[in-house]
């Protein structure tokens, strides 16, 4: 069951094969929910969720699903995942399904879930799947929250919505947040250097000329 | 991958449809009730926060009866309309119709200390969706008591600011009217002065809904404008 093969799908896409740094896929997302860490959380949980159960159910439809309609049957099992996510949360959940508001139904474009069904869940068992699902949620999610804790330290002065730096003392002395990292364009700053960084510490994730 | 039959691709599409369709219909029709309940309670909760009563789900019913204690409707010209029940009109439905036929919904509240609170909804459009939220005034009219704010698809961490209580704590006190004049209360960027009874800060990053927030409680109070006056104390 939690064969070394198994545990790789596990940590790979948390290091080596992130589906954010090292994939390039779902930055847009990791741009929009980043500016709080709450939303960030909460995102990278529902992404996991819907990776995670879509893949067990593609790869337990494998043998059944044609080839020509693959695509449609990949996106009709993700937005039924999604919607269901959705109304159960506005029926149980509702102050969080308000936070989430639109990105919840947004998760249905995001292009790690597709791609994992694409790559992985037509190919392999439901078990496999599941675990490989968990995997690259738990990779999209990592990213996803340092992103956020930086653009909320740094851009609102707050953790959590606790005042940091405010308690901190800073703002006294002349400190000022930095209304930059609360725009969207440095999500992607910070992305670019988080793949920097850690391209820098395992060559051999640079690409050969 | 073994090739598949035409007769196969559409039995199996055939029947993942009607499997999801009753899937999908199933859990929408099993959840209404709750979530439509949901709806009800954060209306309400969202009224009594603007009038300073914080509440959770299990208390907004039994404040709501406590602290609001009654509720009309006018149509356009000032006047009270009997036959309309204020707390199921919708605002954006009513929105849509010639101003005329508009019916406006008021609340009124006392507070914890007594005063005589009126509270006047009020709904507009950010910069992704629909903004909402309660603007309650004083005694006189004029003077803001309290503010509640909240969207549906705003950023988080621009836009979506309008909902926290940063934002919201800065409209107490400001004024609607200068002298019997509607100035409604403008959303500044760069900062309103202190002494500026008619604005509040913008949010930075927020433009746009900053703006479409301005614009709202310009558009909706100013509809109200007949009954303020003619209420004042």
């Amino acid at each position: 069951m939690f064969s070394a093969r198994n545990l790789k799908l596990l940590t790979g896409p948390i290091g080596k094969d992130n589906p954010i740094t090292i994939q390039v896929l779902g930055i847009c997302s990791a741009l929009a929910v980043t500016a709080k860490l709450e939303p960030a959380i909460v995102m990278a949980l529902s992404v996991t969720m819907v990776i995670a159960v879509s893949n067990v159910v593609v790869a337990a439809m494998r043998k059944f699903i044609p080839d020509r309609i693959r695509i449609i049957v990949q996106l009709v099992v993700i937005a039924t995942m999604v919607i269901l996510v959705d109304q159960f949360l506005k029926a149980y959940a509702f102050d969080v399904s308000k936070q989430l508001s639109v990105f919840v139904g947004l998760i249905i474009t995001n292009c790690i879930i597709m791609g994992r069904l694409e790559a992985f869940a037509m190919a392999n068992k439901p078990w496999p799947a599941f675990i490989d699902g968990l995997g690259n949620g738990a990779g999209y999610g990592i990213i996803l929250i340092v992103v956020a804790f930086f653009r909320e330290f740094l851009g609102s002065g707050t953790i959590f919505g606790y005042p940091v730096m405010e308690k901190l003392g800073l703002y006294s002395i002349g400190y000022e947040n930095n209304g930059m990292m609360i725009l969207p364009p440095m999500a992607l700053i910070i992305v670019g250097l988080i793949i920097w960084y850690q391209r820098s510490k395992d060559k051999t994730l640079i690409e050969n000329k | 991958m073994k090739e598949f039959s035409n007769r196969y691709i559409f039995i199996f599409s055939s029947v993942m449809v009607i499997v999801v369709a009753t899937l999908l219909s199933l859990a929408a029709t099993l959840l209404q009730p709750r979530q439509l309940k949901n709806l009800e309670l954060e209306k309400k909760k969202s009224m009594l926060e603007s009038i300073g009563v914080p509440s959770t789900r299990e208390t907004t019913e039994n404040l709501y009866d406590k602290f609001i204690n009654e509720s009309f409707v006018l149509n356009s010209k000032g006047d009270v309309v009997d036959s309309v029940e204020a707390f199921g009109v919708v605002l954006r439905v009513e929105q849509r119709k010639p101003l005329e036929q508009q019916y406006m919904p008021v609340f009124k509240a006392a507070s914890e200390k007594g005063d005589k609170l009126t509270i006047l909804p009020v709904q507009g459009t950010g910069l992704w969706g629909p903004i909402f939220g309660y603007v309650s005034v004083e005694s006189d009219m004029n003077t803001i008591y309290g503010v509640t704010f909240d969207h549906t698809g705003e950023t988080p961490g621009l836009g979506a600011e309008i909902n926290t209580t940063s934002f919201e704590s800065m409209f107490p006190g400001k004024k609607l009217y200068e002298a019997d004049k509607f100035v409604s209360i403008g959303v500044i960027k760069g900062g309103a002065k202190p002494d500026d009874v008619h604005g509040v800060d913008a949010i930075s990053g927020g433009t746009i809904t900053s703006k479409g927030l301005e614009k709202m409680l310009q558009d909706c109070i100013v509809k109200y404008d007949d009954y303020l006056l003619k209420n004042r104390n």
